[in-house]
């Protein structure tokens, strides 16, 4: 009170527009400040730990790194050599074949099961939602640990599935030793793993479906086949896309899986891109830091497509 | 009636069929050694032995130990970073939300190896390679965005007269936001400590590119190192992988309805 404010009419004649408006104003922009003082924090955040390693990993693609560059810090500037490195290298295409195979095959398989035990669950029985709580615990097992069950269970002489495929009747597979095999063992374990993520969003999806569409259905005598395919399936594409979508980004960065289970071989047969770059850069003696950042770079430009397709569909379905 | 209870007996198989991996590694974690090759395996824990399990506290409680650390160190982390901000994003209207939305979103698409490339240069000129804070760091880019998104959506939804009351009762943005916000955001605080200390827990990619060389390593090591050093020992193996699986059990148990609001709220893993 004690300090006059600057536009205060003088003489108590009374100026109304425009003090009230300055007053509006200095409050927006404080209220602005306030509002970025709060998200200082994660702009700071974000610039340090997400823009600075991506800046660094592009430039590092764009260089030719070595353990020396490490100690004497110099790394010249080698403009796309590592990018066209890795384009012309032996692995790519069967790299991105199997990226392309591993990523589709999952969703497929995943979101297909996903929505057939959420329509399962739907219905109200017994045991209901203890049983779709015990279908999460595999999402929340550290990846690490699925994917050494999994190594363990298609092991070759010792391993549960193969006793099982002999007690029936049929041929032992080296699931995991041979090409022909190991991008399937880890399809199966990461199918497995991404199960309770489809059901779960599938599942929220169908309870947002209002209960009366269905009760018309049944009066005018559709059955359930009928229900499925003209009532639940349209009205739960919205959430199908995004699941889908989701799945498309989570997939293509899988890599814990199959290192554990195959480490990408035998030979290329199961390397996806994300497991060619560690493989460069760390897989190793000698790290190739500088095409192994190019590999992620490609990856990332992937990432990025199937992320811009999201957002849209996200945009689309916020509306609807 | 019996409809209803067959659809049970179905739903029990299904869930028995999915959950068959996890009584595996239990079954094996207690099998002895000598029974680990035979053909076909033991179904049942028939002779079983605690071994595997013994193994684990001589030689993993080290790795626990530090993965506990950086699991707690990450969720302080990503909570003190991500509440402010979806605070701002979802009550103070800040001009350039739609901007700080889209970097929070393109920011969940990028994968850990790449992440993993950048920090290693970075965390080597820092001299925070192999050290515990630079895995706190690292682990944590894996929730804040997830976090700024659960706690927008929550606190979009605290009703404004709430801030209304305590802005009359003299209160600034800071003292709303601890005395008023907060508290009553605890359900959506369970839910993101919840899933940034499972994801460093189980984090393997940063813990083996930025972490390869430290005296104190997390878990996820432990349990490779033993895959790579011990192909025998799988039930030592199995063992430490059930002890590992101990805190997702534990908080799946004691969290559920969190667990199931973070999938559907959130939508995103990695």
């Amino acid at each position: 009170m004690g300090i006059a404010p600057e536009h205060e009419g003088s003489a108590g004649v009374p100026t109304p527009a425009l003090p009230s408006d300055q007053a509006r104003k200095r409050h927006k922009r404080r209220a602005q400040l306030t509002a970025w003082a709060f998200l200082a924090p994660v702009v700071i955040y974000l610039v340090l730990f997400y823009a600075y390693p991506l800046y660094r990993n592009l430039d590092l693609s764009l260089r030719d790194y070595t353990l020396r560059s490490f100690i004497d810090g110099t790394a010249p500037f080698v403009w796309f050599d590592n990018y066209v490195e890795v384009l012309t290298s032996a692995t790519f295409v069967p790299a991105l074949i199997n990226t392309a195979i591993f990523t589709f095959g999952s969703i497929a398989v995943q979101f297909a099961i996903g929505l057939a035990l959420a329509v399962f669950f739907f219905r109200k029985f017994p045991l209901s939602s203890t049983l779709r709580a015990l279908f999460l615990v595999p999402w929340l097992l550290p990846l690490l640990v699925s994917a050494s069950i999994w190594a363990w269970m298609l092991n070759s002489e010792s391993g549960i599935v193969n006793a099982g495929l002999e007690a029936i009747g049929l041929s032992q597979v080296n699931w995991l030793t041979s090409p022909q095999w190991s991008l399937i063992s880890v399809l199966i374990a990461n199918i497995w793993i991404g199960i309770p993520f489809n059901l779960v969003i599938l599942y929220s999806g169908l309870q947002n479906i209002p209960t009366d569409i269905y009760e018309a259905a049944s009066l005018d005598g559709a059955n359930g086949w009928q229900t499925f395919w003209r009532i639940t399936f349209p009205l739960l594409r919205p959430v199908a896309a995004i699941t889908i979508l989701l799945g498309l980004v989570y997939t293509l960065k899988v890599f814990d899986i199959i290192w554990i289970m195959t480490r990408g071989g035998p030979g290329d047969s199961s390397t996806t891109f994300a497991i060619w770059s560690y493989r460069l850069g760390f897989g190793g003696g000698s790290p190739d830091l500088s095409p192994a950042a190019a590999v992620g770079n490609l990856l990332i430009i992937l990432a990025f497509i199937f992320g811009l397709i999201y957002i849209r569909a996200q945009r689309r379905m916020e509306r609807s | 009636m019996t409809r209803r209870v067959i659809t049970s007996i179905i739903g029990v198989i299904l869930t028995a069929i999915m959950l068959f991996p996890l009584y595996w590694m239990v079954n094996v974690s207690l099998t002895q050694p000598q029974n680990l090759r035979k053909d076909p395996p033991d179904l049942f824990p028939v002779d079983p032995t605690f071994a595997g399990y013994e193994r684990v506290l001589t030689d993993q409680l080290p790795y626990l130990g530090t993965s506990l650390v950086i699991g707690i160190g990450s969720v302080l982390l990503t909570l003190a970073v991500s509440a402010p901000a979806a605070f701002a994003l979802a009550k103070l209207r800040p001009r350039g939300r739609t901007v700080i939305d889209f970097v929070l979103l393109i920011a969940q698409m990028i994968p850990g190896i790449i992440m993993a490339m950048g920090f290693y240069l970075i965390f080597y000129n820092w001299g925070i390679l192999n050290t515990i804070p630079g895995l706190i760091l690292a682990d944590s880019t894996l929730a804040v965005p997830f976090g700024v998104l659960i706690f927008t959506a929550f606190m979009a939804g605290i009703p404004d007269e709430l801030m209304n009351a305590a802005k009359i009762d003299g209160a600034g943005p800071w003292r709303t936001f601890r005395s008023v916000i907060l508290p009553v955001s605890r359900n959506s605080i369970v839910t993101v400590s919840l899933f940034t200390f499972l994801w460093a827990w189980s984090d393997f990619i940063f813990a083996s590119t930025l972490n390869r060389g430290g005296d104190l390593q997390p878990i996820t090591i432990g349990i490779y190192r033993y895959i790579g050093n011990n192909t025998q020992d799988w039930n030592a193996i199995m063992a430490t992988a059930v002890v590992a699986s101990i805190p997702a059990a534990i908080l799946l148990v004691i969290a559920q309805r969190y667990v199931a609001a973070g999938v559907t709220a959130g939508a995103v893993k990695d």
